[in-house]
């Protein structure tokens, strides 16, 4: 006999009480990531990469300062989350696991947050 | 942990194709988290200013990292036709057992034809990089 109510077992919400927000968060960024990585790469494609004004005029002007941030955040959230499960599957040793899961989310938390940094930094020197 | 019984797993099963395309998927992803550290370098490169940008795309220009730029592409293309795959059958649709089939090769022979498309565009009429 299972202690668990029918309301519970029907809401599924595991232990950590979480439910399946894990899941609905790796599908969502990849929802947004369609349109914003094939934006990225045509943009990418058009322009002079090796030109260091055109490519800071380029983040900057218009929207696209917008669209860059919510790449970097959706490509890191997706990312995380992605890796996350591939060490949950992979990883036995519960320390290891520990410090591999704590690993991925502080590496990722660093490169979404230098990555913002150095685009606000290109687009607010414009301004300055 | 140790000598427990374990329930049927990878080496019982005839290998199929899409097994293979389903750890591609985890393997191409996990490739481009590392990725992201080039995007990042990329990024901070520009905002450091012209001198250090100078560097950074001599640097990204250079064979070896091409190999590497080459294969986040590569990693993309697929990981992006097949995470279509899974949003659809997130969504209830193409699970039975052909349809999952054929939608494994449309989705390999669709990434790699916008690989070497985008890959071409990229690298090909670009004199700056070479």
């Amino acid at each position: 006999m299972s202690l668990r109510s029918p309301l519970g077992v029907v809401l599924g919400r595991g232990s950590a009480g979480e439910g399946v927000a894990h899941w609905w968060a790796q599908r969502l960024s990849a929802l947004a990531l369609v349109p914003l990585t094939v934006w990225f790469l045509v943009a990418l494609v058009r322009l002079p990469l090796t030109d260091h004004a055109a490519v800071t005029i380029w983040i900057a002007s218009g929207w696209n300062l917008v669209w860059l941030v919510l790449l970097l955040g959706a490509l890191c959230w997706h990312s995380r989350l992605g890796v996350q499960v591939v060490i949950e599957d992979y990883v036995h040793a519960p320390a290891l696991k520990l410090a591999a899961l704590l690993l991925n989310s502080a590496a990722h938390a660093v490169l979404v947050a230098a990555g913002v940094y150095a685009l606000l930094r290109i687009a607010l020197k414009g301004l300055s | 942990m140790h000598n427990r019984p374990l329930s049927p797993h990878l080496t019982i099963y005839r290998f199929m194709y899409t097994m293979a395309l389903s750890i591609l998927h985890r393997v191409t992803g996990v490739w481009m988290a590392l990725g992201l550290c080039a995007l990042v370098y990329w990024l901070t490169s520009a905002a450091a200013g012209e001198l250090e940008y100078a560097r950074a795309t001599a640097l990204l220009g250079s064979a070896a990292a091409r190999i590497l730029l080459l294969l986040w592409l590569a990693a993309y293309c697929y990981h992006f036709v097949n995470g279509l795959r899974h949003l659809a059958w997130d969504a209830g649709l193409g699970l039975e057992r052909r349809a999952a089939r054929i939608s494994g090769r449309f989705a390999v022979a669709l990434a790699l034809l916008a690989f070497l498309g985008t890959a071409y565009l990229l690298f090909c009429p670009r004199a700056g990089w070479s």
